[in-house]
């Protein structure tokens, strides 16, 4: 569909400004600064944004969500400025398009509504279902793309089903209205290790199998290798270090990649505890004030 | 009984759990429900020893240490077994403490870094009347000279004494985790228990605060039981790990031989199913949810997920049993009891 140049996403040089302060001392904190990104249409791929918190990664996928404006720069998406969007028909299409996917599932959802509600508002709202049989038939076959059934999930309340279970319907919810882009904030920090791999492969086997890209976002460096094709650094609002994600962690170049890769509690350092000249001499490596 | 380790030519007990039991009772309109979330633990931590509890969510981590602690409210409720604290050449059973006992032995001997603990601290209150509060009549210096040893404690976790006049919201994340830390072990304290203490953190400034726990820990030579379900963690700062599953513990060892061996199938998966970088090899999740401990499974509570179960999985609970020195594991395909069974 799309013409051969077109990409799938292009984010061109954004920039946030976030106002703090009252009347007397007002600042702006720049959370993303000069960002640009770039994933083509017709080569699904995982491209993972790794930073600490306060590195503006989340800021950064919600301008991509068009969930909020950037100060400066474009995001494009298919060609189309997203922030140029102004008809509920345009906006409807770009979010059948782009689908979220949140950190905390307890939290994405609302506990007093049962959990196949969400399944049947995007059926009937981005996949043009009209008829229970259709939504429902859309919403099994959802489910039945992350491992789950709809018989296992109908009329079910959140605090019924566990963490993992939760993140896997928020997939399937997201893929109600076969998305081409999926932005993933975290979607594994608050599932339980033993169920974690579960959910990275399940990502792994969308971009394969239903090529879907998906933009994910950790601070986990293992399964950001584990499953990106590609790897963009952020420290401050900055990219510091971009680039196919083998050669990037396994021989980080910037100072703060070379950081963050040093800062992973990997279980094969057993049997060598840390040791206190670790931690000693070195700066605390902490990003609070990016002040401009 | 002890482990014959190359370090262990007589290592003082510090704690001592036996066959601990605690669950959850609740009864409402005459259906009475009962969560076996802490169900036959036995365990033990030496001096100067930094022993890792790791497990899923809900398996009953947090439980145990909050019996160990005694921070118990109903519906929690000790059902048998006993925790021994030797403390200052004294055996104290904690559960058969009274409250003026208890009250003497937290703080000055024993210190609990609560999960999520950046939250503890009162926010109204600046950080120098939470040291005050909290630990100035367990010391029971003149209060100038109090302030000057908490800010030469502070030093340790590489604070500046300004920090005692910043109200908690003034500190970054990893900052307030630090005064925690400080305020955990400023009395000097025999026994820290710390529950997932940088679960909420950063990567980057984990392993900082995680390096600072064990050099404080080092320095008062205290000993330490630490909460997290992230194996990474223990592999770096723990010296004995136990795994825990449904209440129960699957596997007991040092931690490199309970890493590098694992015996029990759950731990295996563990240590297996982390991805690491540089290795892109297939990793797999675990089928199946944690069961649900208010109907536990019958025998070991792992059989419904696990590769190996066979028919006495099914039946019987298995006995922890010694496959190398210091090293516990209860299965019944990987470690059968052809061996005495061990004394719980």
């Amino acid at each position: 569909m799309s013409a051969a140049g077109t990409p799938l996403l292009e984010v061109d040089r954004v920039r946030m400004t976030y106002v703090v302060g009252g009347l007397i001392r007002r600042r702006g904190v720049r959370a993303v600064d000069d960002v640009s990104l770039r994933l083509e249409a017709g080569n699904p791929e995982i491209l993972a944004i790794i930073g600490e918190s306060g590195s503006g990664k989340t800021t950064l996928a919600r301008m991509i969500l068009n969930l909020a404006t950037p100060t400066a720069g474009t995001i494009r998406f298919r060609g189309a400025d997203v922030t140029q969007i102004r008809s509920n028909r345009q906006r409807m299409a770009f979010m059948r398009e782009v689908q979220p996917i949140f950190q905390n599932p307890f939290e994405a959802f609302n506990p007093l509504k049962p959990i196949d509600h969400y399944l049947f508002f995007s059926a009937r709202r981005f996949a043009g279902a009209r008829a229970r049989i259709d939504f429902e038939a859309k919403a099994d076959k959802a489910l039945h793309q992350v491992g789950l059934s709809l018989a296992e999930v109908k009329g079910r309340y959140p605090h019924e089903l566990s963490g993992g279970q939760l993140q896997r319907i928020a997939i399937a919810r997201a893929l109600v209205s076969s998305p081409s882009l999926i932005v993933a904030d975290e979607p594994v920090s608050m599932v339980d290790a033993s169920l974690r791999m579960s959910i990275v492969n399940l990502f792994k086997a969308l971009r394969d199998e239903l090529g879907v890209s998906i933009v994910y976002i950790t601070h986990d460096l293992a399964t950001a290798y584990y499953i990106s094709d590609r790897v963009l650094i952020m420290q401050r609002g900055k990219a510091v270090e971009s680039g196919d994600a083998r050669g990037v962690l396994d021989n980080p170049q910037h100072p703060y990649s070379i950081l963050l890769k040093s800062a992973v509690l990997s279980p094969d350092d057993a049997g060598r505890p840390m040791s206190p000249a670790d931690s000693a001499g070195r700066p605390s490596a902490h990003s609070t004030s990016n002040t401009e | 009984m002890s482990p014959a380790g190359p370090f262990s030519a007589a290592p003082e007990r510090v704690l001592t759990v036996r066959d601990l039991r605690a669950y959850y009772r609740t009864k409402y309109f005459g259906i009475s429900r009962e969560v076996r979330a802490v169900d036959g633990i036995s365990l033990h931590v030496d001096r100067n020893e930094i022993y890792g509890l790791a497990g899923e969510s809900s398996c009953g981590k947090t439980t145990l240490i909050k019996t160990i602690v005694r921070a118990i409210r109903p519906p929690l409720d000790v059902v048998g077994g006993s925790v021994t604290f030797h403390f200052a050449g004294r055996d104290r059973d904690i559960h058969a403490l009274n409250d003026s006992e208890l009250e003497s032995i937290r703080w000055r001997h024993l210190s609990y870094i609560l999960q999520g603990s950046m939250n503890v601290l009162n926010p109204v209150r600046r950080v120098r009347q939470s040291f005050v509060d909290f630990a100035h009549r367990h010391i029971g210096k003149p209060m100038p000279e109090f302030l000057r040893h908490v800010e030469s404690h502070l030093a340790r976790v590489r604070l500046e004494p300004a920090a005692l006049d910043a109200y908690p919201h003034e500190l970054s994340g990893g900052m307030r985790q630090r005064v925690t830390i400080a305020l955990a072990t400023v009395c000097r304290p025999d026994f820290i228990v710390a529950d997932e203490p940088t679960t909420a953190l950063d990567v980057v400034v984990q392993k900082d605060v995680l390096g600072m726990l064990r050099e404080v820990q080092q320095e008062i030579r205290s000993s330490m039981i630490l909460v997290t379900h992230d194996i990474g963690v223990h592999a770096n700062i723990t010296d004995r790990l136990g795994i825990m599953y449904a209440g129960r513990l699957a596997e007991e060892g040092r931690t490199v031989d309970v890493i590098r061996d694992p015996r029990h199938p759950y731990t295996s998966h563990l240590v297996t199913s982390l991805p690491r970088i540089g290795d892109v090899t297939q990793r797999r999740g675990l089928e199946g949810a944690p069961p649900n401990l208010a109907v536990p499974p019958t025998g070991c509570r792992f059989h419904p997920r696990c590769p190996l179960a066979m028919a006495t999985c099914r039946a019987e609970p298995p006995p922890m049993v010694d496959v190398a020195p210091g090293h516990r594991v209860a299965c019944w395909v990987t470690a059968p009891p052809d061996k005495p069974v061990t004394v719980q």
